[in-house]
């Protein structure tokens, strides 16, 4: 059967989406076919508002609304400017935020080194957080990037390219998982694990 | 794809990718010795939790245990052989790696054909990595022996137009006709490139010996950087396009 054009042009615009195969895009796609109209409406309006309403803060790189420059984040003075924790994506900012044990800054990389796929430093805001740090009144540079290749990678090359700079260059800690046993850690997580391996206090 | 004999079944497995798939899955891109290259599903390995996420990173020789699912297989198990730690500490170490599964992820298809004297290349290109043998003579040597797996072994002895032994003397060489061409032959023919004596005299020698015995070899630095194009461009003219890894090399090399 020959879909109309609306429904399959949904169906191939759902698809693009990361982890949404063929097969769900076309469930959502009849969902919101058969669903009130509302359902679609909402998702329409809030679609056409993202791109519009939404920018990147021109310090950190996190998302903002549209119009400001900087975000709330780098704005606020009741955040400590000298030192900066750097992400992969804007979602780990909310994840660490939900903890409320942060008070420093950020710098969202908005991506990851990845040899294979071929992305260098160029594709990632690292230019703009060395010149950050170069003008100065940063003291402490935290990279929490993912405990992966790739963020291992990025990390790296961030510590390269900082160390000069003469600010501190800090690794977010990796161990065990919570909850997590000691007979199912992988080789990886042990050894860094046993690494970096505390004082009690 | 051809159905297995069994619903589920334990591989050695090297990962080369991995991309995220669904809402906290990974799809895995796998060279395995028991089904060559193959993908699979590792459900939930994205969370932090997760007891299988740390085995399947890319570099890590591990042991799966994988079940037949609907269209892909799901990997129900997972025990790291060896994770190659030192690769992940080093950004040179962890390009050349990644390198050496590009080219592999590249040159092969799923075929589901057992693959043992690939998948063994592999692991002990990946150990000598690790134990931080000169990168350059590890690689090279990984190339020539991965070219000769997949039909692309380059005549090195004899010109390809003349069939002449090859005499001690600067070369020319064809990626279109996978060889060497003599001086003769190749006096103005388009699309050639130079190679000297002593880079063929390095080439050969690793061509037909153990890797025990080329890694004695201590060629020079333009040896070095005129072998290493040379192959580049023999492989970028096979598979048709620009490999990612050299140009992440040099970026990473150029600003140390
Ligand atoms: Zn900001
Ligand atoms: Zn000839």
């Amino acid at each position: 059967m020959l879909l109309p054009e609306s429904i399959q042009s949904l169906i191939n615009a759902l698809e693009r989406l990361p982890g949404i195969g063929p097969k769900s895009a076309s469930r959502l796609a009849f969902y919101l076919l058969r669903a009130t109209d509302d359902v679609a409406d909402d998702l329409a309006l809030a679609l056409a508002n993202l791109k519009k309403n939404t920018a990147f803060c021109e310090e950190c790189f996190n998302i903002t609304e549209a119009g400001r420059e900087r975000c709330e984040i780098c704005e606020s003075t009741r955040r400590d400017g000298s030192v900066i924790c750097v992400v992969e994506e804007a979602l780990d900012v909310l994840a660490l935020e939900r903890t409320g044990g942060f008070q420093g800054k950020y710098h969202v990389l908005q991506g990851v080194l990845s040899p294979i796929e071929g992305i260098g430093p160029d594709d990632l805001k690292i230019k703009q957080l060395i010149a950050r740090v170069a003008r100065g009144g940063v003291q402490e540079v935290i990279l929490a990037t993912n405990p992966s290749m790739e963020g291992d990678a990025t990390a790296l090359y961030l510590r390269q390219q900082l160390e000069p700079l003469g600010v501190r260059v800090t690794r977010l800690a990796r161990g065990l998982p919570m909850g997590g046993d000691l007979e199912y850690a992988d080789q990886n997580t042990l050894l860094r694990a046993l690494s970096g391996r505390q004082e009690m206090s | 794809m051809p159905e297995p004999k069994f619903r589920s079944f334990r591989v050695d497995a090297v990962v080369l990718r991995h991309s995220d798939y669904g809402e906290a899955d990974r799809l895995l891109t796998l060279f395995t010795r028991q089904l060559g290259k193959t993908r699979a599903i590792a459900k939930g390995a994205r969370k932090i939790a997760s007891r299988k996420a740390g085995h399947i990173e890319p570099f890590t020789y591990v042991k799966l245990q994988l079940a037949q699912g609907r269209d892909m297989f799901i990997v129900t198990q997972a025990d790291t052989v060896d994770a190659y730690l030192p690769l992940r500490d080093d950004l040179v170490l962890t390009g050349h790696a990644a390198y050496a599964l590009e080219l592999l992820d590249r040159f092969t298809y799923d075929d589901q054909t057992e693959n043992p004297t690939l998948f063994r290349l592999l692991t002990d290109t990946l150990s000598r990595l690790a134990s931080r043998h000169d990168p350059w003579l590890v690689i090279r040597y990984y190339e020539m022996r991965l070219l000769d797996h997949v039909g692309f072994r380059p005549q090195l002895f004899e010109c390809v137009n003349c069939g002449r032994a090859i005499q001690p003397e600067d070369q020319f060489f064809s990626f279109s006709a996978g060889g060497v061409i003599c001086p003769r032959c190749g006096q103005g023919l388009k699309h050639l490139h130079n190679v000297s004596v002593e880079t063929l005299k390095y080439l050969r020698h690793f061509q037909r010996s153990s890797y025990a015995e080329a890694a004695r070899a201590r060629p020079s630095p333009e040896v070095q950087k005129e072998a290493e194009s040379l192959m580049q461009g023999y492989f970028t003219y096979l598979l048709e396009r620009e490999l990612n890894t050299p140009g992440f090399l040099r970026k990473i090399v150029g600003r140390d």
